[in-house]
Parts: structure tokens; C-alpha cells; sequence
């Protein structure tokens, strides 16, 4: 697999301006003629598709919901960073794309991040001039909030909605464009297969949710904005829908898929309270500006949290992160919770917990300070636990978050696919082994509005457009495949329920692919996952038919690639063999207990090769190089 | 802890009650918990599973829409997702039904299909604005209480529950909320006149119908949008109707 990232030449600063100065562009008459397929209506799809089809190429955009307003992406909460430096506390794009580097413990490209970091301020300026109302100091000026990993405070957000706010702009000049028929809107609507026909990515086949009906759609270019694959633990802080299947199927056709394994554990999530829990909802990171975290210093402590003295506490992050404290990015953070649980010191049922305290912050600002910042997540907590943070800490766990790994691409966005690109929380591009918290809505939106609609453009610009539509042969021969696929799901009428088979899978791969990894874990999860998978397809039910709106078989189909999914995430945590940001090997640790980076080894990015049904999947590498950031050993203690 | 159900179930276009036991259900389980389990033994015995919607199960996306003894997402405050098994006494006979407005037909069994709500807003409910280079925010600065008022407005989550709330169907809540929320920024006033009088006149093509203030909607809200928008929506409406109406979109050069 030839892995050319397309970087191009000259100082890091230059490279996003010169790049864009000499791309092929299509002329505003000849536009029409494109047809692009965008899939996905996220902060990354959305923002793509409304910016092509304003640009005047035809655009057609898809999404599982009922409407593209409610993609996952709606429910971040926490903000989104862009290095305005309004603080004057010292920002600059290139301290955040440093901080992004250095989080993302160096094992991503450096001209993408830095691409990221020069984006970041456009995408202020281009949401506030669509009307979505960040939060404004006293004097009118936009106001900012600082978020884990960082020594700035850079992070704009909408009370606890900023993805929401984010989402429902970029909704807004979708629905504009598609009010004024530039862009086809397919709602419940499911990508099951990609197209490709002479090597180009032409087209996709999806399933109308509602109807049954298998249809296809042909273009020039497809881009891939489906978001991340932390459901394949089943319980993550994602919403029930998100899935592997769009990239996972890409990948079947010929995309690379790079570091499946890059997965990020967030480390305040509501723990798990009994088999039917479905979801693990996710505090926001914003709590440990002012939030304590703690466990009692007495293993299997049953006082309650109040009655235990501030001796027999153990704030563990503060005593051994000086430095950083509490905010510690948040591999770390989770880290060290398991740790804690580990040694016997969690909280709550199973031991699986640890305190966030706001009785100092409280004692400090006052209650309606501290209101002021976190009232609705505070009744949040109450309403789901049924405790109050007002009068007992809260108790978090860390949970499956966010997928750093994705579709491999190039500095354009390209997969390994001609004509297919991947954008948003799809790609693998920007964050490395690790995401600092609020930088994702960031590379969505820069992805979507700043980057594609103009490289998308030098790729169309030198291919033909129009002679390829849906009568071809390869069309026919897919749809048939994905025909086949439902009516196979469908005829097993075994006696397990999908979800029963997903919460199996789930907890193997957190037990093995979790906060940390380890050779016999890992091998013990290859060992087990072809057992899982016949299960599946000789023991699962999924009832009722094809031709209607069947949650179940759109459950099922997602959880046949969420098994195969597994597999390449065992092998690339295998074959890693370093720590280095959330993929924590046991073997390869410091004596302190941090990560072991191995950068003469691994400062590379791995992509896996799909090499056919049944076969191991071939492993290349892109390395990385390093001028403007050189690696150092990650430090937030001192 | 355990219930009777009565569930509404419809495939094509006609529908009827039908009766579920679930049991062993966890107080800490959430409603839709609740029917997983249900759709599991249903699953498990042969049965077909109750199709209903979600998604982020955290009262942020406005995908779950149910009707729970006779209210909108069960009438507590917060979304259908944000119920807990614990607020229902154990042993309780639960009625769940779809959304019921004619604007929102039943796809199958208790979802709907609340896709009128996207063709208003596509009529109307943005800014129109280009994607690339803009100017400085700061050099438009906007007073808190004035962002705060358009963010309170813009919660909305699209959900419907005020519509279904409504005896005639209106969808005036929700109209009100984004027109609000873009009129109040001083970003909306260009289109402010425009977009109002699109979005009325959509809205009532859509089939949602005319407003008689019972204010059902505001308190079936999950996101508390208050029904002050509603008033705010009717004063520009009418203002955009007193000017001459002037296609001022129609008179440009078509891009
Ligand atoms: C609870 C929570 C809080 C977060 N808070 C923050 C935060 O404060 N700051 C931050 O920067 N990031 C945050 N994140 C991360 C961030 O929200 C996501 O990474 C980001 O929104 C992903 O956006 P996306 O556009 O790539 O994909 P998504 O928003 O996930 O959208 C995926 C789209 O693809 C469609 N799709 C998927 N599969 C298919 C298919 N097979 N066929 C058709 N359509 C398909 C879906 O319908 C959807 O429209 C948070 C994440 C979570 C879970
Ligand atoms: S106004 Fe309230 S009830 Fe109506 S759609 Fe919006 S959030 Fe739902
Ligand atoms: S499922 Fe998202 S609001 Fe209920």
C-alpha cells in the first residue's frame, strides 16, 4: 500500500497558504457538473456539505437520524479551542499546535496539526457569523474557559452546549443550501457499501431505514464524515447510533484504516450502574477546572464521602502531578483511576469509582459561582444517580470517548482511495494516540469548512466527470452484495439478542483494549473474537423482515462490523509495541508507572491493509517526521 | 421492580394498544432501559420488538419522543431519555404512544416522522453566510444577557414535544425558538423580516396548526423555551407582513 502523504514543501507556517495557492480548482460554471456524496451530518459533514454546495457542486449528504440536526456531534458539551489569545495569556497557532502535538504524545503528522491550529480562529469568526451565540463577557467580547492538558485558557463554549450551538449552525447553512436545492438530503438513510469502479471511489449503496429499500448513488467523490467507533466497547459516553460500518467498509474496499487502536478512555463518565445500562453519560471535562478528585487513602473505605477527614484523602492527581493537578490530560486522568479502583480504593458499587469533589470549590466561590458553571450538569448527575453534587461528591469512572484512529488520508484528505476522503472524528488525522479535550469540534469544523471544499477540489479538477452513473455494472453487483448481507441477517433465527452478543463483545475489548493493554490480554481477545463472531452469525436473532423500519437488523448489521473492527484494534495494540498517549502497554512503562514512548521504533503511524475474508490484514507505516515539535517525554508533573 | 405496558403498535396506516408485562426492571434503569428490556424478552421469546427512536440518551439530540400517560416525555421536565424507572411506582400500568399531530405521520409503531420541522428552518431559519474568512467577533461585541437570551432560545432541541403537546398541533414553540434566536443576535437582523414571514407561512403549509395560547407547549418543553418567543414571533411576524412584502432574495442575481 504506497502511504504519500502529499506534504507539501516549505516551512511548517507556509505550508496550508502555498498549498492552497497552487491547487487545481474547478470553475464556479463547471461545479454543477461534480457531484460529491457526503456522508455524515456532523460538525464534519455538515460543514463540508453546506460549504461545497454553496461553492455550487452538487451535493448530496446522508445520515442515519431523522434529520441531520441530531448527529452525535450535538452532544459535546464541554467547548471548542482556537488560539485567539484573547487572554493574552500567551497563545499563539503555534502553542496549540505544540499542545496538540505534545497531547497527542507525537504521533501525528506535524502539517496537519499545524493546518488545525492556523484554522482554529476562522472557525470563530465563521460561527459567530452564522449566529451561534458563544458565551460574552460583561463587556461583549466573547469569553473563553480552560480545558485539560493546557496552560491557556483558549476554550469558547455555549453554557454546556457548545456542540449543540456548533452543530445547529452548521445545520443551519446546510438546510439553507438544501431550502435552495443544492444539496439532496437523504435522512434515515444507511451507507451498507462503497463503490468503486477503475479505482475511483464513484458511489455508495444505502439502505432506507424507513422503507428497506437497497439504493445507489453515484458522484464523483465521496467523503466520509460518519464519526468514531468507541461503540464497539457497546458502553461509551457515544450516542446508541454511531458506528464502524461507513470506514469499516471503506476499509474492505481498498482504504487503509490507521491506528484502529488509538482509543480515548475519558475519565469522567457516570459509572456503570447494571446490565441494561446503555449508555455511560459523560460529565463534562470542565468539572475538573474546580472539582476535586480523590478516593479514600483506606482501601474498601464505607464512610461516607463527607466523615472522611482531609488526611484520609488521597488526592492522587495533585500529589503526584504538581504541576498539572487535576487537569492532567486525560489518558492520564483515566489512567491513574483505574490504578486507584486497581489497588482497591474506588468508590461505589464494584469499586469502580472515584470522587469529584466540589466542596472546596463551592467553600471558595460561593454557590452561585460555581452554579453559574455547572448547574445543569449538577442536576444532570442528580437526575441519572440520583445523588446531588451539592451535598456528596459525585462519583466518576472513565469511559470508551472518543476514536483517535480512523481512515488513513493524506494532507488533502484523501484516503488510500481515489475520490474517497474521510473527515471529522473518521479520519485519523489530527490528534495522534491522544485528544486534548475541545479540539475535536475544532478539526471537524476546519475539516469541513476550510479544508475539503478547497482540496476536494484539485482532485475533481483533473478527473471526468458525469461518465460514470448508477446503470454500472458495479452498482448492480453491489447492491447485490448488500441484498444478500440483510437477507443473511435476517434468516439466522438463533436464540440471542443482538445486544446480548454487543455487551460480550464490549467488555472483552474493555477488558483487553481498555485503559491499558497487555500481549496476553490482547491475545487472549484475537483468541476469543472468532468465537464471539460465530456466535453471532449462527446464534443471534434478529426478527421481522427487510422491507420496513427493523431497529434490529440496523443494530445487527453494525454489530457484524463492530466484530471484525475488533480484530484489527487487537492487532494494531499488539503489534505497538510502546505506550504512548491512551495506548498504555503494560510492558512498556517507566518506573514511575507512565507511558514508554519508543520513537526510534514506533514514531509512526500504522495503517491496515484489508488482504480478504479470513486473512490477517497486512500492517504498513507513514513515519513521522519531526522539525518543528521535537519529541520529548511527555511531563506534567513538574 | 415491574410494569404493565400498553403500547401503541402500528405498521401501515392503522394502529392499536397492545399489552406487555416487563419484569426484574432496575430502578436506576432508564425508561428506554426499560423497553431494551422489554425488546429483549419480546426477542428472546419470539416476539416482535417495539420500534421507538433515540440516540444520545442524554436529552441533547431530541430523537426520543414518546407519549407517557397521556404527556410528552412523561411530563417531569427533561426528555423521554432523562426518565428513571425510579420515579414510577412499582407495579404501574404505563401507556406509551407516539407523537400524535398531523404534521408528524407514524412511521412504525411509536416513531414518527417529524421531517416538516427541517423544511421550516430550510425556508428560512438561518444566516446566510459563506464559508471562508470573516471579521473579527470582537469587533461586533454582543451583550451577555443578549447572548445568553439568544442561546436560551436556540436550546431547542427540535423534539417535537410541543407540537405533540399542543390540542391543535401548532408548531409555534418551535418556530419561535429559532426565530428568536437569530432575531435577538444582531448577526439576524438583515434577514430578520424575511426569515420570519418564511417560516410562519411554512409552518402552516406544513399542516401544524393555528395557535389558541393554551401553553401546553411551554410546559411540555423539555429545554423550558419559554412561550414569550411566541409573542416576540408574532410581533415581527406582524411588522413583516405591515411592509410591503419586497423578495429582497428575488432581486438579487441568482449565485
Ligand atoms: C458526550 C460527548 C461530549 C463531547 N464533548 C466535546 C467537546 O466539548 N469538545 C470537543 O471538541 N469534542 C467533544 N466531543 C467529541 C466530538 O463531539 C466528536 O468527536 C465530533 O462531534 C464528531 O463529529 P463528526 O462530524 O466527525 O461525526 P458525528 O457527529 O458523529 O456524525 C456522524 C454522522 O455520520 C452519520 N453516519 C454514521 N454512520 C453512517 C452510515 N453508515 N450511513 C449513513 N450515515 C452515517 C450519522 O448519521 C451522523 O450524521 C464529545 C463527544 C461526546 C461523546
Ligand atoms: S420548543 Fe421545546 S418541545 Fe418544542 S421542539 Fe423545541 S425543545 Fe422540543
Ligand atoms: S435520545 Fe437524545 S434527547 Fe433523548
Amino acid at each position: 500500500m504506497k502511504l504519500d502523504a502529499k506534504i507539501p514543501d516549505g516551512p511548517l507556517e507556509d505550508k496550508w497558504t502555498e498549498h492552497q495557492e497552487h491547487l487545481r480548482l474547478v470553475g464556479p460554471r463547471n461545479r454543477a457538473k461534480y457531484r460529491v456524496l457526503v456522508i455524515g451530518s456532523g460538525l464534519a459533514g455538515a460543514s463540508a456539505a453546506a460549504s461545497m454546495a454553496a461553492m455550487g457542486y452538487k451535493v448530496e449528504c446522508f445520515c442515519f437520524q431523522d434529520t441531520p440536526r441530531r448527529a452525535h456531534s450535538i452532544a459535546a458539551q464541554g467547548g471548542i479551542n482556537a488560539s485567539k489569545n484573547y487572554r493574552n495569556d500567551g497563545d499563539s497557532t503555534f502553542r496549540l499546535f505544540y499542545d496538540t502535538q505534545k497531547g497527542g504524545d507525537y504521533r501525528s503528522r506535524e502539517a496537519n496539526v499545524y493546518r488545525l491550529a492556523e484554522c482554529s480562529t476562522k472557525i470563530i469568526d465563521q460561527a459567530v457569523a452564522q449566529g451561534v451565540p458563544f458565551a460574552r463577557e460583561y463587556g461583549g467580547m466573547l469569553a473563553n474557559r480552560s480545558f485539560g492538558g493546557v496552560l491557556v485558557e483558549r476554550t469558547f463554549y455555549c453554557r454546556g452546549e457548545t456542540g449543540q450551538q456548533l452543530l445547529l449552525g452548521a445545520y443551519s447553512a446546510l438546510a439553507q443550501e438544501i431550502g435552495r436545492g443544492h444539496v439532496k438530503m437523504h435522512t434515515r438513510a444507511e451507507l451498507l457499501d462503497l463503490v468503486i469502479v477503475d479505482g475511483r471511489c464513484r458511489g455508495i449503496v444505502t439502505r432506507d431505514l424507513s422503507t428497506g429499500a437497497v439504493e445507489s448513488h453515484a458522484a464523483e467523490a465521496v467523503v466520509l464524515a460518519t464519526g468514531g467507533y468507541s461503540n464497539v466497547y457497546y458502553l461509551s459516553t457515544n450516542a446508541k447510533g454511531c458506528n464502524v460500518t461507513a470506514t469499516w467498509r471503506a476499509y474492505k474496499r481498498g482504504a487503509g484504516y490507521a491506528n484502529p487502536s488509538f482509543q480515548q478512555i475519558h475519565p469522567t463518565s457516570i459509572p456503570e450502574a447494571g446490565k441494561y445500562q446503555s449508555k455511560l453519560t459523560l460529565m463534562s471535562e470542565s468539572l475538573r477546572n474546580d472539582g476535586r478528585i480523590w478516593v479514600p487513602r483506606q482501601a474498601n473505605d464505607e464512610r461516607s464521602p463527607s466523615s472522611i477527614p482531609e488526611k484520609e484523602r488521597y488526592y492522587y492527581l495533585e500529589e503526584r502531578y504538581p504541576r498539572y493537578g487535576n487537569l492532567v490530560p486525560r489518558d492520564v486522568a483515566s489512567r491513574n483511576a483505574k490504578q486507584v479502583c486497581d489497588e482497591g480504593l474506588g468508590v461505589g458499587p464494584g469499586g469502580r469509582g472515584v470522587f469529584l469533589d466540589f466542596r472546596d470549590a463551592i467553600k471558595q466561590h460561593g454557590e452561585s459561582t460555581i452554579g453559574g458553571r455547572y448547574s445543569n450538569l449538577f442536576s444532570m448527575y442528580e437526575r441519572i444517580t440520583g445523588d446531588s453534587p451539592w451535598n456528596t461528591p459525585m462519583r466518576i469512572y472513565p469511559a470508551p470517548h472518543y476514536s483517535m484512529g480512523g481512515l488513513w488520508v493524506d494532507y488533502d484528505l484523501m484516503t488510500t482511495v481515489p475520490g474517497l476522503f474521510a473527515i471529522g472524528e473518521a479520519n485519523f488525522s489530527d490528534h495522534g494516540a491522544n485528544r486534548l479535550g475541545a479540539s475535536s469540534l475544532m478539526q471537524c469544523l476546519a475539516d469541513g469548512y476550510f479544508v475539503i471544499p478547497v482540496t476536494i477540489g484539485d482532485y475533481l479538477s483533473s478527473n471526468t466527470a458525469g461518465d460514470v452513473d448508477t446503470s454500472h455494472a458495479a452498482f448492480a453487483e453491489v447492491e447485490n452484495d448488500v441484498r444478500q448481507r440483510v437477507e443473511r441477517l435476517l434468516s439466522i433465527d438463533g436464540s440471542e439478542t443482538v445486544a446480548d452478543i454487543h455487551r460480550d463483545l464490549g467488555r472483552l475489548i474493555w477488558d483487553t483494549n481498555g485503559i491499558s493493554r497487555s500481549r496476553q490480554g490482547l491475545e487472549r481477545a484475537l483468541e476469543e473474537l472468532p468465537t464471539l463472531s460465530d456466535r453471532f452469525w449462527n446464534n443471534v436473532r434478529v426478527p421481522g423482515h427487510g422491507a420496513q423500519l427493523n431497529q434490529s437488523l440496523e443494530h445487527a448489521g453494525r454489530l457484524a462490523d463492530f466484530l471484525e473492527f475488533a480484530e484489527a484494534m487487537c492487532l494494531d495494540a499488539l503489534t505497538r509495541e510502546e505506550s504512548c498517549g491512551c495506548h498504555f502497554r503494560e510492558e512498556h512503562q517507566t518506573e514511575e508507572g507512565e507511558a514508554l514512548r519508543d520513537d526510534e521504533n514506533f514514531a509512526h503511524v500504522a495503517v491496515w491493509k484489508y488482504e480478504g475474508d479470513g486473512q490477517r490484514p497486512s500492517r504498513h507505516v507513514e513515519p513521522l517526521e519531526f522539525d518543528a515539535a521535537p519529541p520529548t517525554q511527555r511531563n506534567y508533573k513538574t | 421492580m415491574n410494569f404493565s405496558l400498553k403500547i401503541w403498535r402500528q405498521d401501515g396506516s392503522q394502529g392499536r394498544f397492545e399489552d406487555y408485562e416487563v419484569s426484574d426492571v432496575s430502578a436506576d434503569s432508564s425508561f428506554l432501559e426499560m423497553l431494551d428490556q422489554l425488546n429483549d424478552q419480546l426477542t428472546e421469546s419470539g416476539g416482535d420488538p417495539v420500534a421507538f427512536d433515540s440516540d444520545c440518551r442524554e436529552g441533547v439530540c431530541g430523537t426520543c419522543c414518546l407519549v407517557i400517560n397521556g404527556r410528552p416525555h412523561g411530563g417531569r421536565g427533561g426528555t423521554t431519555c432523562q426518565l428513571y424507572m425510579r420515579h414510577f411506582a412499582d407495579g404501574e400500568t404505563i401507556t406509551i404512544e407516539p407523537w400524535r399531530a398531523t404534521a408528524f405521520p407514524v412511521v412504525r409503531d411509536l416513531v414518527v416522522d417529524r421531517s416538516a420541522f427541517d423544511r421550516i428552518i430550510q425556508s428560512g431559519g438561518y444566516i446566510t453566510v459563506h464559508s471562508g474568512p470573516k471579521p473579527e467577533p470582537n469587533t461586533m461585541p454582543i451583550e451577555p444577557e443578549v447572548a445568553e437570551e439568544a442561546l436560551d432560545a436556540a436550546s431547542c432541541i427540535g423534539c417535537g414535544a410541543c407540537v405533540a403537546a399542543c390540542p391543535n398541533g401548532a408548531a409555534m414553540l418551535f418556530t419561535a425558538a429559532k426565530i428568536s434566536h437569530l432575531g435577538l443576535l444582531p448577526q439576524g437582523q438583515p434577514e430578520r423580516m424575511e426569515r420570519v414571514r418564511s417560516m410562519v407561512e411554512k409552518m402552516e403549509d406544513e399542516g401544524f396548526g393555528p395557535c389558541r395560547n393554551y401553553g401546553e407547549c411551554e410546559a411540555a418543553c423539555p429545554k423550558d423555551i419559554s412561550i414569550k418567543f411566541i409573542g416576540r414571533m408574532n410581533r415581527d411576524y406582524l411588522r413583516a407582513t405591515m411592509v410591503e412584502p419586497y423578495d429582497r432574495r428575488g432581486k438579487m442575481k441568482p449565485q
